[in-house]
């Protein structure tokens, strides 16, 4: 089935903007997606229509609101093949579901000398609340070192996962690119004794996404980078080990019961997800899934890779060593996410430039600082692709370039 | 949208080109702070020599160190300049005056003494890109923090 990926660029608004005379190179996905009008008239709808509590209240608008919340959670269980949409656990971000990890699996099953493997590309929200659990527990963190091309070394790992209670690793670097062998590192893990945990936040919007297949145990992601809303992300787990760990935060909606004594937990996932959550969003992420799947997780895969071989490419071919495509130039194994240097000039005076031509780029260490010191970098430019950018998108970014060299031409 | 011609200013990209009073100073005697743009990962380190002379607290040497924009970078080095030999009195209020022009402090809010800012003004262009007010105001928040640092410490 082929695709016409023009009339997916024209299903997004923000993209016929139009700034002082030119149109919006919207190049920063990898930050956060822009929304179809499907999911924006989703939400508009919901927010029109059929607004009410969940989970609470007996009447028939409240029961609507309900359904429309819970049939967000198939599609997603749907989207990601979990063979139960009560495993998915809806959350504020990835940043949380991971911050619930550490806090209520880790919390809950580590000791002090414990081991928990990170790799070095990781974001520092799959960082940061395990550094919190060692400085609170006395765990140790073991790192997996990069290859120079920006993949995982993984050939110490049998060490590396020795004795270790947990390894918690990217799907793809938001940094790199790179998309590391999920399936191979499950199983890795898990000979070692040691539970899978996936930060699959940049891969989940750009692949065929099979937990079933990964083989992990609890994976996070959100629902900004694919289309839908902020404000909801996902902790999806195995029914068994979500059922054995404590809940995150007390509240309304995650309990049993509550007496003066104490309190007995809901079933997951409500267990996790105390108080009202982000309900209109949760219709606009089931929007967002289902709008991804009418085109096809293969496809968007593929025009990804195509636009992201043509940036290697042209950046490369017009600036030759003037350019330093961070992480791997295959694209069998990087997504659409481009890190570069550019003769010299800091990213932020880069991003600057592009600016004044509507070429929207990251610049800056990524929440990823441990591995830009890797980089050698205080701070990197990153170009990052979607299934509504196209070559003239690409084309922008490389001429936009040139007017940095003029400012900066030293 | 102003031009960049706004921002990127000749005497600006002088400065980030070949920055002056850049290197370490060292501690003690010297007062240091080291201070970090979250957003951008830009790092800088001041140093600040402060010595009594003729009864009057003054900034004898200072140096800058660090990794940043040109923005950062240029308004460090500027601000090394302008702060070299002056009394500590007057070095604050040069850093309130800076600040007014970045539009953070309150205008009202008129220092004791008064200290003009010389090629500092070249940096006005900034506050027409808000997002940059960081990055220039950096250098200086983090010279605060060195004067602020105990003697002793």
């Amino acid at each position: 089935m082929t695709v016409d990926w023009t009339a997916i660029r024209d299903d997004f608004p923000i993209l016929k903007r139009v700034i002082d005379g030119r149109p919006l190179v919207y190049l920063d996905s990898g930050n956060t997606s822009q929304k179809p009008r499907q999911v924006i008239e989703a939400m508009d709808a919901f927010q029109r229509n059929s607004y009410a509590p969940i989970n609470r209240s007996a009447y028939r608008l409240a029961s609507e609101a309900t359904d429309l919340f819970e049939g967000a959670r198939a599609s997603v269980a749907r989207f990601i093949n979990a063979p139960s949409a009560d495993e998915i656990v809806f959350t504020k971000n990835a940043t949380e579901a991971l911050n619930l990890v550490a806090s209520s699996w880790g919390g809950n099953n580590l000791r002090a000398g414990d081991a928990v493997v990170l790799t070095h590309m990781e974001h520092h929200a799959n960082i940061v609340p395990w550094q919190m659990l060692a400085a609170a527990k006395g765990i140790e963190i073991r790192w997996v070192p990069l290859t120079d091309d920006g993949q995982l070394d993984l050939t110490n790992l049998d060490q590396l996962l020795d004795g270790a209670k947990a390894f918690s690793f990217t799907a793809m670097s938001n940094v790199l690119g790179t998309i590391t062998p999920v399936t191979a590192l499950s199983a890795a893990a898990h000979r070692a004794g040691a539970i899978a945990i996936v930060d699959a936040c940049q891969y989940v919007p750009h692949n065929v996404t099979d937990v079933q297949a990964w083989d992990a145990d609890l994976i996070a992601f959100s629902s900004h980078k694919m289309c839908g809303p902020s404000g909801i992300g996902v902790l999806w787990g195995r029914m068994e080990l979500l059922d054995a760990i404590p809940p995150y935060i007390g509240g309304g909606n995650m309990i049993a019961d509550v007496r003066l004594e104490g309190f007995t937990s809901a079933p997951v996932p409500a267990k996790f997800e105390a108080g009202t959550p982000a309900i209109t969003e949760a219709v606009g992420f089931g929007a967002a899934v289902e709008y991804l799947e009418s085109i096809g997780m293969t496809q968007v895969r593929r025009h990804e890779m195509d636009l992201t071989q043509y940036a290697i490419d042209t950046l490369t071919a017009r600036y030759g060593d003037d350019i330093t495509i961070h992480g791997p130039h295959n694209v069998e194994v990087r997504g659409g996410v481009l890190s570069f240097a550019f003769r010299g000039i800091h990213p932020h005076d880069i991003s600057q430039v592009l600016d004044q031509r509507n070429v929207c780029v990251r610049a800056g260490h990524h929440c990823a600082k441990p591995l830009m010191r890797l980089l050698g970098a205080n701070a990197t430019a990153r170009a990052s692709l979607y299934l509504y950018n196209n070559q003239a998108d690409v084309d922008a970014l490389v001429d936009a370039l040139d007017g940095a060299s003029d400012i900066f031409g030293f | 949208m102003p031009g960049l011609e706004d921002l990127y200013r000749e005497i600006i990209l002088d400065h980030y080109r070949t920055p002056r009073n850049r290197g370490d100073l060292p501690v003690p005697p010297a007062l240091h702070a080291e201070g970090h743009n979250p957003l951008c990962g830009d790092e800088i380190t001041v140093f600040l020599d402060v010595a009594s002379v003729d009864g009057v607290s003054r900034v004898v040497d200072v140096k800058v160190n660090g990794q940043g924009c040109s923005i950062s970078q240029s308004s460090a080095s500027m601000m090394s300049q302008a702060v070299k030999g002056k009394s500590v009195a007057e070095v604050r209020a040069l850093v309130r005056k800076f600040k007014g022009m970045m539009s953070i402090e309150d205008a009202l809010d008129e220092p004791a003494i008064d200290v003009p800012l010389g090629d500092l003004e070249a940096l006005q262009g900034v506050v027409k890109f808000p997002v940059r007010i960081k990055c220039a105001t950096l250098a200086w928040n983090t010279m605060l923090q060195a004067l602020d640092t105990p003697i002793d410490a």
